[in-house]
């Protein structure tokens, strides 16, 4: 193998050398257009004041005044004309989502695939195709589905919760307002924010959409586990915790780590799912930092501060890459 | 090997519970069946639980939801589709225009993004070169900070873009011309206002995906072919176009579905840069049925929408899941 590889590198000449950028150039040419050159332009005006009055001229507006770094002490001071904002408060809770959604998810996915692995289990694949389900179905129809049953008169979280009640006797109905109280059940676990009760919820309800894609991921790698590993160890005396912990676990890791840095990923950006079960609320007491970016624009149409808020974002993001990246080697070469 | 059927329609999977071809039960003693039945039931409910939700409330007549839990369709009216289907919003746009445009957006963003990301997808596959790593890096950010990061600037940049209608025939398009000194042109097309400017913005964030998804399936193709081809004489464009292209149609397919099926549930690029009726999506119109009227939500037209907006994706995604879950995975797995 190393031999031909050799001998595939060594027409090296200066064609070959300039070719992989030539396969590059499509890439590159569209998302310098899109996304670079974006990216420059929302550096500059975030150092500006621009706003709606300035839409009409772009950058040659003749009101638009240079503010210096304004938006990003505004920003990092809450001194944005905006209600509830920290940010400090919205970063931190931004990560506490995506870690703890992600420590829920892989360990249930992964129980749930190993249970699903046993032998001899009934209608595997009759529960296999129903499992999947929480995959296929769009987020946005996921969120709007779990906004309502959340609902405090007629979700079908309350109705459930009084159907149950009402077996040990209780007459009142519940009426728990899922997303819109203030007042957190467990008022120690953030320090730099409550964790209302909307967040439990939203818990819920990603988690019935996470866990499925880490039992998907978990089952492909439990199914290339060599069975023999399991009878040498029962041989040898191993219960079944012990086999878990000692075979199934460390060989599940290469699969589940890259499935769980994705997870994280999509967790932390989850913008569509947060958009429509809460929009952040009550009081951005869920608010992760793409919603929050969207709201300036969308609503507030401060573009100054979004695009200052954006380099935040662009800041945070890139350090979440590098990092997940050396866990990963995802942009490693292959050859 | 179960994977080689998992790919079949889970219809006929859920109709043949006795094909599984794996014996029921016969090295399980009955009581550790009966006990793991309860748990994978119970994991079933958990799953369908807001699935027959909102297919109850889709065949309901009626528009309120109703006060007592209701998971099994009382009856099966198809009025709440129908009229979906006659009338989606309170514009007169007509369903099938709806249709039309997301599947315009998701068509062609899917099909330009990976136009544009095979090639950079083989060279970060194939090719060692000078600056690699910082190119790959530049990249992938996009991946981590979504479209919405960038949508202040982008919505700017778009908006840009308007062609004026003068008078006396004369069309100006900014911002290379503008119309005469004191004459006011009327506004006939804003490139940010329309589905061609939403389209090359969601590329932005659809493009690197592309790259990455493609990149890390290229990486799992044996380099022997090629190599084999290169001793033969071809050069790397042939190789590239006879040889790798071929090997990777399933995951070019993949790519280019995943992208459809992304962007056919988008909706905050969309909100955020459209603002005529004939332009709505059909995402947008399920947010728009639930937003602003929160109070008057018809709540089983909104359940046939959910459930119209949902099926393409949910088919699409089960028809292709291994492939679909394999490429997410080997992304990353390597190494």
């Amino acid at each position: 193998m190393a031999t031909a590889k050799m001998k595939f590198r060594r027409g090296m000449d200066f064609r070959r050398a300039i070719l992989p950028y030539l396969y590059l150039v499509p890439a590159f040419a569209v998302m310098s257009v899109i996304t670079f050159y974006p990216l420059i332009y929302q550096v500059i005006i975030s150092f500006t004041d621009f706003q709606t009055k300035d839409l009409r001229f772009g950058l040659a507006s003749p009101e638009l005044n240079f503010i210096g770094f304004k938006n990003y002490t505004d920003i990092l001071t809450g001194g944005l004309p905006v209600q509830n904002f920290n940010f400090t408060r919205v970063l931190v809770y931004n990560f506490w989502w995506a870690i703890t959604n992600v420590m829920v998810h892989v360990p249930a996915g992964v129980l749930i695939a190993v249970l699903l692995n046993t032998p001899g289990l009934w209608f595997k694949k009759v529960y296999r195709a129903i499992y999947i389900l929480p995959v296929v179905i769009p987020p946005l129809v996921v969120a709007v589905v779990w906004q309502n049953i959340f609902h405090e008169t007629n979700g079908a979280m309350n109705q459930f919760l009084t159907t149950v009640s009402q077996w040990f006797g209780a007459t009142d109905p519940v009426r728990i307002r899922w997303l819109t109280e203030y007042t957190p059940p467990i008022p120690w676990l953030l320090p730099t924010g409550p964790l209302t009760l909307a967040y439990y919820a939203m818990m819920i309800a990603n988690f019935w959409l996470g866990w499925p894609f880490m039992t998907v991921v978990a089952t492909g790698a439990l199914q290339s586990i060599p069975k023999d590993l399991y009878e040498a160890a029962s041989i040898d005396g191993a219960s079944g915790p012990q086999q878990f912990w000692n075979i199934t676990v460390p060989l599940l890791r290469p699969a589940m780590i890259p499935a769980a840095v994705y997870g994280f990923i999509t967790s932390f950006n989850l913008f569509a799912f947060v958009f429509f079960m809460t929009n952040g609320g009550p009081a951005r007491s869920t608010e992760i930092l793409v919603t929050f970016a969207y709201d300036l624009v969308r609503n507030l149409r401060l573009y100054g501060a979004a695009a200052a808020f954006s380099v935040f974002i662009f800041i945070v993001a890139l350090i979440v890459f590098l990092v997940t990246n050396k866990i990963t080697r995802a942009t490693e070469s292959y050859t | 090997m179960t994977t080689a059927t998992q790919n079949k329609n889970i219809i006929a999977r859920i109709l043949n519970i006795n094909t599984s071809g794996e014996k029921g039960g016969r090295d399980l003693p009955l009581w550790r069946q009966l006990l793991l039945q309860i748990l994978t039931i119970a994991i079933a409910l958990e799953v369908m639980f807001p699935i027959m939700y909102i297919i109850t409330l889709s065949f309901s007549s009626k528009t309120t939801r109703p006060s007592a839990l209701e998971l099994i369709p009382k009856e099966f009216s198809l009025v709440a589709y129908q009229q979906v289907m006659d009338r989606p919003t309170a514009n007169p746009v007509t369903f099938t225009q709806l249709l039309t445009n997301s599947f315009f957006l998701s068509f062609g963003v899917g099909l330009v993004a990976l136009l544009v990301a095979v090639s950079a997808a083989y060279a970060f596959s194939r090719f060692k070169f000078a600056l690699r790593q910082v190119l790959m890096v530049l990249l992938f950010i996009p991946l981590l900070m979504p479209a919405v990061g960038l949508s202040a600037p982008l919505y700017l940049l778009l908006n840009q873009f308007r062609l004026f209608d003068c008078g006396n025939g004369i069309t100006a398009l900014e911002p290379i011309f503008s119309c005469a000194e004191g004459v006011t042109g009327k506004l006939v097309f804003n490139l940010r206002d329309s589905l061609w400017g939403v389209g090359i913005a969601m590329v932005a964030s659809a493009l690197p995906f592309a790259v990455w998804n493609l990149k890390g399936y290229l990486d799992t193709i044996p380099l022997d072919l090629e190599e084999a081809a290169a001793i033969d004489g071809a050069d790397s464009n042939q190789i590239f176009f006879r040889i790798v292209l071929p090997l990777a149609v399933p995951q070019l397919a993949v790519t280019f579905f995943l992208g459809f099926i992304g962007h056919w549930q988008e909706f905050a690029l969309s909100w955020l840069f459209l603002t005529k009726p004939e332009n709505y999506t059909l995402a947008m119109t399920l947010y728009n049925m639930t937003g602003q009227y929160a109070n008057a939500i018809p709540w089983n037209r909104f359940a046939a929408m959910a459930i119209i907006v949902a099926l393409p994706v949910a088919i699409t995604y089960i028809a292709l899941q291994k492939y679909i879950t394999s490429g997410l995975t080997t992304g990353a797995v390597k190494g």
